[in-house]
This record gives C-alpha cells, sequence and structure tokens, in this order.
C-alpha cells in the first residue's frame, strides 16, 4: 500500500480546525478547573483539560513534523483497520470491569456488609458503574469497533475522516472515564441510564454527533450501489440515540462552575421522557445496534446468504416505527394516565413480530450450514445469542401486558428479563464478533484456542442460566408476597421479609453473574493469545490443519 | 441490482437478490407467512384494545374507550371496599378498652393481623423484626420499659414517638456530664464502678463507694437511689443488667460522658387509630406487657 504526503488543502483545513479546537478546549478545561465552585467539576475539568494536551501533543506533533501524516492516496481503498482494534481491546477491557463492578454489586445485595459502609463503594453508586460499564463502555466500544469494520466493508470505502474517527474513539472513553468516575463521586442526575450530569452529556452529544458525520460520510464515498442492511441498523441506532440523549437530557444547570442541574420536565412529564429514552436505549442501542453486528458476522462467519431480503426490510422498518412508541409500558400503574399506559402496552405487543423477524433471519440465514454448530464455537455463540434475542424479545411483550406487569414491576423479575437480554443477546453477538475480529485484525489464520471458546460458551450458559432462573424465581415469588392478602384484607408480608425470603436467589444469581465474568476473562486471555499470533499447542494441528474462516 | 447477478443459491435453491457486500449475499425468500398473519393478528388485537380502553389522547382528554375503564377508579373502589370489609373490625376495635380486647378472640386475630404487617413495615427497621431491638433501640420482648409497659402506656408511646416532632411527645435528656464539664473525668470513672455495682456486675468496690456521693447529686433524682429508674421520666432501670446503649465498664463510662438519646417517630398522623391500638397490643402481647 502507498501513502501520500500531501493531503488536500481541505483535509489540512480541517485538521488546522481540530488543533485549533483542541487548544481553546484545553484552555478552557483549565480555567474551568479554577473557577469550579464543586470539588468533582474541578477534578472532571482537570481530567478533560489533560485529556485535550495529550491530544494536542499528539495531533500536534505530526502535523509539526509531518511524520505520521501519511494517509493512503484517494484512489486506493486502504481500511482504517487501527481505529477497529483499538474498539475491540477497549471492549474487552470495559467487559471485565462493567462484569466485575456487577458481580460486585451482586454480592452486595446479597451481603449488604460488603458496602463496607464506604460512600464510594456503596451499591447506590456502583450500580451505575455497572449498568453504564456493561452497556455503554462494553455495548459502546463494541458497537463503535463493528460499525466502523462492517461499514467499510460493505462500503468498500476507507472510513471518513482523519482524526474524526480517534476523535470519537477517545471522547468515547473521556466520557465514559469521566461519567464512571463521576458515580462513585456522587454525581448523578437521577436518570437510571442517563446518570452522568450535564457537562458530560455535552461531550457526548460533540462525540456524537462526529460519529454520525464520520458513519455518513463513509456511507456517502461507498463504491456498493446499495447500502447493506446492517448499515441501517446501525445508522438508526446512531440517529436515534443522538435524538435520545439530547431530550433526555434537556437540563438547566445551576451553575456553569458547578455540576448540579435540573430537569427541564417535571414530574410524570420527566417520567415518561425518561423512560421513553431508557426503553429506546435498549430498542435502538441494544437492538437496533447489535442486529446491525448480527446481519454482518452470522452470515460472514457462517459463509451462508442472508435468509431474505424482503424480511430484513419489513422487520427493519417495522421494529424502528413501533419501538418507538413502547417506552410508557415502563410506567404502568402509576400517574401516566391511561391511554399512555394502552400507547406503551399495545406498542410493545405489536413490537413482537417486527423483533422476531431479526431472530428469523439470524437463525435461517444458517439453512445449509448447521453442522458449523458442531464444529464452530463461534457460531455456537452467535446462534444461542440470536435466540435469546428471540426469547427477551418475546418475554418482553408480555411483560408488557397490564395483568402481567402488575406482578412483574418493581421485581426481580424484570433484573431477570434484562439479563437474559444483556447477558445472551447482546453479551453473545459481541463475543462472537470479537472472536471473528480478533483474527481477521491482526492477520492470524485462527484464534489461539476453539476449545477456549467452547469452555467460554458453556461456562458462561451455565452462567446465565443461574442468573435468569434465580430472577425468575425471585421476582416472581416477590410479586407474590407482595400481592399476598390475609382473609381480614391486610398485607401478609412485610416488605422487610419479601427481601429476606430473597436471599438465597441472590447468591445464586451472583454466582452466575461470577460464571459469566469468568468465560469473559477466558474470552480475553484467547484473544491476547490470538493478537500475539500463537496457537494453542494442543489444538495446533487441528486450527491449522482446517480451513479458517477466511479472512476479510 | 443487475440482473445478470441473480443466482440460484444451490443449498436451498432460492435465487439470491443480486446484491453482493463483501461476499454476503441475500436470498429473496418471502416472509413467512405464519409471521405475516402472527404480525396482522397482533395489530388487530391492538385495534380492537384502542376501542375498548382508552386510548387516544384528545386536546384535553382523552377517549375512554367502551368498556369505560378508568385506572385510578379501579384503586378507588378496591380501596374502598378494602376499608368497608376491615371497617367493622376496625369500629369494634375502637369501642372496646383496651385492656378487654384480648378477652375477644375474634378481635385479637384481627389485631394480630392488622399490627404483624405494620410492624414488619413500620417498626421493625428499627426495633427488628422480631422486636428483638439492637444497640440503641430498644428490645420489646421483655419487661424492661423506658416509658412503661402498660397497654395505654404502649399506645401513647407510639402516637407521640420519643423525642420526635410532636408536641406531645416523650421527651428526656440526661446531661453530657463530661461534655458540659459537669464532672470530672475521675468522678465519671467512679460513678461508672457505682452503676456496675447497682446491677451486681464486677466492680472496684472502693472506687464506687467514694461515687455514692455523686450518684445521689447527680443521678438519683432520675434514675432514683436504688438505680431502679423512673418511667415518668423515662429514666432507665440501672439494676436489671439491660443495657440499650452497650454494656460493660467503657460503654457507661461513655454514656456518663457523652450520652447519646435516641429518636422514635410520632405515628399518630401516619398511621390511622386502630392500627395504633393494634401495634399497642401486639407489643403489649410480645412478652413482656405489664
Amino acid at each position: 500500500m502507498s501513502f501520500t504526503e500531501q493531503p488536500s488543502y481541505a483535509a489540512r483545513a480541517v485538521d488546522y480546525l481540530f488543533v485549533g479546537f483542541l487548544f481553546v478546549a484545553a484552555l478552557g478545561s483549565l480555567y474551568w478547573a479554577s473557577q469550579a465552585v464543586d470539588a468533582v467539576l474541578g477534578f472532571h475539568a482537570i481530567v478533560f483539560a489533560i485529556a485535550f494536551y495529550l491530544a494536542l501533543f499528539v495531533v500536534g506533533k505530526q502535523l509539526v513534523t509531518g511524520k505520521g501524516y501519511r494517509r493512503p492516496q484517494s484512489d486506493e481503498l486502504v481500511y482504517n483497520d487501527e481505529i477497529v482494534k483499538a474498539g475491540t481491546i477497549a471492549s474487552t477491557f470495559w467487559a471485565i470491569v462493567g462484569l466485575l463492578v456487577g458481580l460486585i454489586i451482586a454480592l452486595q445485595l446479597a451481603f449488604p456488609v460488603l458496602n463496607f459502609d464506604v460512600a464510594w463503594l456503596s451499591f447506590g453508586r456502583l450500580r451505575p458503574v455497572h449498568t453504564s460499564g456493561v452497556i455503554f463502555a462494553f455495548g459502546g466500544n463494541v458497537l463503535l469497533a463493528t460499525s466502523f469494520y462492517v461499514v467499510q466493508r460493505t462500503s468498500k470505502a476507507r472510513l471518513a475522516g482523519h482524526y474524526a474517527p480517534w476523535f470519537v474513539f477517545w471522547g468515547f472513553q473521556l466520557f465514559l472515564v469521566v461519567a464512571a468516575s463521576g458515580y462513585v463521586l456522587g454525581v448523578t442526575q437521577s436518570k437510571e441510564y442517563a446518570e452522568p450530569e450535564w457537562y458530560a452529556d455535552l461531550w457526548l452529544t460533540v462525540v456524537w454527533v462526529v460519529y454520525l458525520l464520520v458513519f455518513l460520510g463513509t456511507l456517502w464515498k461507498r463504491k456498493e450501489p446499495h447500502i447493506y442492511v446492517a448499515n441501517w441498523f446501525f445508522l438508526s441506532f446512531i440517529v436515534t440515540v443522538a435524538m435520545l440523549h439530547i431530550v433526555n437530557n434537556l437540563t438547566m444547570p445551576v451553575s456553569l462552575m458547578g455540576g448540579k442541574s435540573y430537569i427541564l420536565f417535571a414530574g410524570v412529564q420527566d417520567a415518561l421522557t425518561q423512560w421513553w429514552y431508557a426503553h429506546n436505549a435498549v430498542g435502538f442501542f441494544l437492538t437496533a445496534g447489535f442486529l446491525g453486528i448480527m446481519y454482518y458476522f452470522v452470515p460472514k462467519r457462517a459463509e451462508r446468504p442472508v435468509y431474505s431480503y424482503r424480511l430484513s426490510i419489513v422487520h427493519f422498518w417495522s421494529l424502528i416505527f413501533i419501538y418507538i412508541w413502547a417506552g410508557p409500558h415502563h410506567l404502568h400503574y402509576t400517574a401516566l394516565p391511561d391511554w399512555a399506559q394502552t400507547l406503551g402496552m399495545t406498542f410493545s405487543v405489536m413490537l413482537w413480530m417486527p423483533s422476531w423477524g431479526g431472530m428469523i433471519n439470524g437463525l435461517m440465514t444458517l439453512s445449509g450450514a448447521w453442522d458449523k454448530l458442531r464444529t464452530d464455537p463461534v457460531i455456537r455463540m452467535m446462534v444461542v445469542s440470536v435466540a435469546f434475542y428471540g426469547m427477551s424479545t418475546f418475554e418482553g411483550p408480555v411483560m408488557s401486558i397490564k395483568a402481567v406487569n402488575s406482578l412483574s414491576h418493581y421485581t426481580d423479575w424484570t433484573v431477570g428479563h434484562t439479563h437474559s437480554g444483556a447477558l445472551g443477546w447482546v453479551g453473545y453477538i459481541s463475543f462472537g464478533a470479537l472472536y471473528c475480529l480478533v483474527p481477521w485484525l491482526w492477520k492470524r489464520k485462527t484464534l489461539y484456542s476453539l476449545q477456549l471458546v467452547n469452555a467460554h460458551f458453556w461456562i458462561s450458559t451455565i452462567g446465565i442460566v443461574l442468573y435468569i432462573t434465580s430472577m425468575w424465581v425471585s421476582g416472581m415469588m416477590q410479586g407474590l408476597m407482595w400481592r399476598a392478602y390475609d382473609s381480614l384484607g391486610f398485607l401478609e408480608y412485610s416488605f422487610v421479609e419479601t427481601v429476606e425470603a430473597m436471599h438465597p436467589f441472590y447468591i445464586i444469581r451472583a454466582l452466575g453473574g461470577a460464571l459469566y465474568l469468568v468465560g469473559t476473562i477466558i474470552m480475553a486471555y484467547n484473544l491476547w493469545q490470538t493478537a500475539q499470533g500463537n496457537v494453542r499447542q494442543k489444538e495446533a494441528a487441528t486450527l491449522l490443519g482446517n480451513t479458517a474462516p477466511a479472512a476479510a | 441490482m443487475a440482473d445478470n447477478q441473480k443466482e440460484i443459491d444451490e443449498h436451498s435453491g432460492v435465487d439470491t437478490t443480486g446484491h453482493e457486500w463483501d461476499g454476503i449475499k441475500e436470498l429473496n425468500n418471502p416472509l413467512p407467512k405464519w409471521w405475516v398473519y402472527t404480525f396482522y393478528i397482533t395489530c388487530i388485537w391492538a385495534v380492537l384494545y384502542w376501542i375498548a380502553m382508552p386510548a387516544i389522547p384528545l386536546a384535553s382528554s382523552y377517549t375512554k374507550g367502551v368498556l369505560g375503564y378508568s385506572q385510578r377508579q379501579v384503586v378507588a373502589d378496591e380501596i374502598a371496599a378494602a376499608n368497608a370489609k376491615k371497617a367493622v373490625w376496625a369500629d369494634r376495635l375502637m369501642s372496646t378498652p383496651l385492656e378487654k380486647v384480648s378477652d375477644d378472640p375474634q378481635l385479637m386475630t384481627y389485631v394480630m393481623s392488622a399490627a404483624g404487617t405494620s410492624f414488619g413495615d413500620n417498626c421493625a427497621t428499627c426495633h427488628g423484626t422480631g422486636a428483638q431491638g439492637s444497640k440503641g433501640y430498644p428490645n420489646l420482648n421483655d419487661d424492661d420499659w423506658l416509658w412503661g409497659g402498660t397497654l395505654e402506656e404502649i399506645q401513647t408511646t407510639i402516637q407521640y414517638g420519643i423525642r420526635s416532632e410532636h408536641e406531645e411527645t416523650r421527651y428526656s435528656e440526661m446531661p453530657f456530664f463530661v461534655k458540659d464539664g459537669l464532672l470530672e473525668r475521675d468522678q465519671v470513672r467512679a460513678l461508672a464502678e457505682y452503676v456496675l455495682a447497682l446491677s451486681g456486675e464486677d466492680h472496684d468496690a472502693a472506687l464506687a463507694a467514694s461515687a455514692a456521693e455523686t450518684y445521689e447529686f447527680e443521678c438519683a433524682s432520675c434514675h432514683m437511689e436504688d438505680g431502679a429508674g423512673d418511667i415518668f421520666v423515662g429514666a432507665p432501670n440501672l439494676k436489671d443488667k439491660i443495657w440499650l446503649h452497650g454494656e460493660g465498664r467503657d460503654a457507661i463510662i461513655k454514656n456518663i460522658g457523652y450520652m447519646k438519646a435516641g429518636v422514635m417517630p410520632a405515628w399518630k398522623d401516619r398511621l390511622d387509630e386502630a392500627t395504633i391500638r393494634s401495634l399497642a397490643i401486639y407489643v403489649h402481647s410480645l412478652g413482656g406487657g405489664q
């Protein structure tokens, strides 16, 4: 491959504008730190300043020396795989962090003494570290890595922008660090899955808009006549998350030099906005985005065509049209007006088939390649992922029906439902994609070990089963105990008795989570060895003898 | 999409769309029939639901649906029905003198049912699920009562609380003898031996004797000469080896010097009268009622 030393003037102008931005942002952050009225904001301003100075140093050095300032000639197609590599490393790192914190808080629920009476380690502060850690840090990085990989390959175009993709990557990591450290230090705007305060939200908005531009720019440059279905899903994910994030975080800071802000909406309107956001974070971040991953990696790994083009169109449009209305089902039997509850429930039920369209396309793509379930544990992981997707997207509509919801709401059943989707669907499709990507990106013939993939699969599957069954039993028991009345019309159980009854299930849940974490650590080891170019001695003959999945 | 790129997939015999991205092709399979029909059924069901139930927002109201369902009305009706069911018993409880309730086994069933859950939700947080208490929170199973253990006295305590914000609350305050400089540390150490002696614990007899005068002067007015305490001012009994704020020499020294006083909220305006009466009878029945 050859590179040019002389980029266009337009590209240069953008680069210098970027340096200017970094310069102003770095100085601004320092000023901000000096004026901060609370310690945490001061700390975060310094974190921002350090990040901007580091970026300024790296980018500035490249521009001044001209070294490393090399980009492919425009007539030659060289994919930007470095950014995807960074994404896979970040995904693996954050997976372990997020799952570890999840295990800690699961143990805290079973054994409250593990809060150690230290505010920083308390359940209330660590819980958002877990949720943001697995959803945004792990899931988000997987989506960054895979969307950047897939959009390039299926558009036959290099990723748009020179520094822009790196700005998205490092900007996102900066957001994650500010968010997570903020939670531990007690910063929250008390919105589930949207806990970071206004300044982190604003930063994420900037990063996200650049992400959208990079993605659109790449699609714009594409050499293929059509846009592949995976990219429809990625694009809907990026656009909708931007909209959700902005609307749900319309807050007014008390002071520009302080961390605290107040949300624009009040009472039930705030609640509805919050759950419109959170529900569609599930719909567009955790469903649409990961369907994008499925639509590329499943056919690619199985080496089979996608089952039905028509189904992909119909289920895509029905999914995104219907999903956006289903949020009110999180607020059944609350102050939310009856009509809005009806809306949420009926759209959730109509959502069942559009969701399953993705499952059908995922599973049926394997027809003609079912034997690979036996021989390729990576395919097995992705197939089980799609099966969990089907199960959770059936369970969701069922739980949205008001009669069912009156039992399930506020109980551990919801937690079990979330985790069958998160551990089974999101986790497994991500692991499948990572197992595909690492050998492709590092140009290795094969994974370090398929037996370790197999071990990962079985250990974490047992973990998922323990997790979701314990939460089903615990949740239904909890719901039934809450609604039990004696013959005189009094509650049968006090709240504390219901908590006591859940204790054994909390222990089983923590065990399930621990197994899932162990599986992920095995994966991290396997991927590390693969990137190093090692092949496990015992399996060398089989792995190198067979035809490895074709490098893309 | 150029037609000449269309091909027949060998395995399924279905033709492809002719698109190809990075080696990925698409089959031209139709939508599965069962999928389409199930989708239609859910949509039809949704429309029927919209007709039957509150559904469509209007300018300042919304369509109520042919069933006329209202969540708020349902809850109001259910609460009214439950209250009506309970009212018979609540009335009987309110019209029966407290001490006579235990003579009526049916009424006692009601009382225990009402108080059992109410205790768990309101009292157990501090007093424990078994009313066993813990350091700083009195055990309600024993016969050691700070403010009296008769039915009436327990009811009063529940109604108004201890050191609560209610104006009728029961209030007592032991001075901070060290913090406020009322006693020297040596005197407190001697006094602690005296208190240990009162309850028959191991103590330094000489030191204890030296504190007799201090006790009489500073403590006896509330805790009484013999240390039996006084429920009228909420002064604990020092002879019964029950130590609310920790037992042993060190704890006693600390408590004389820097007394901690607990707070119990007033429940009068939070719980209805029948529930408070039930709770009083319940607590009384735990074993130590007088």
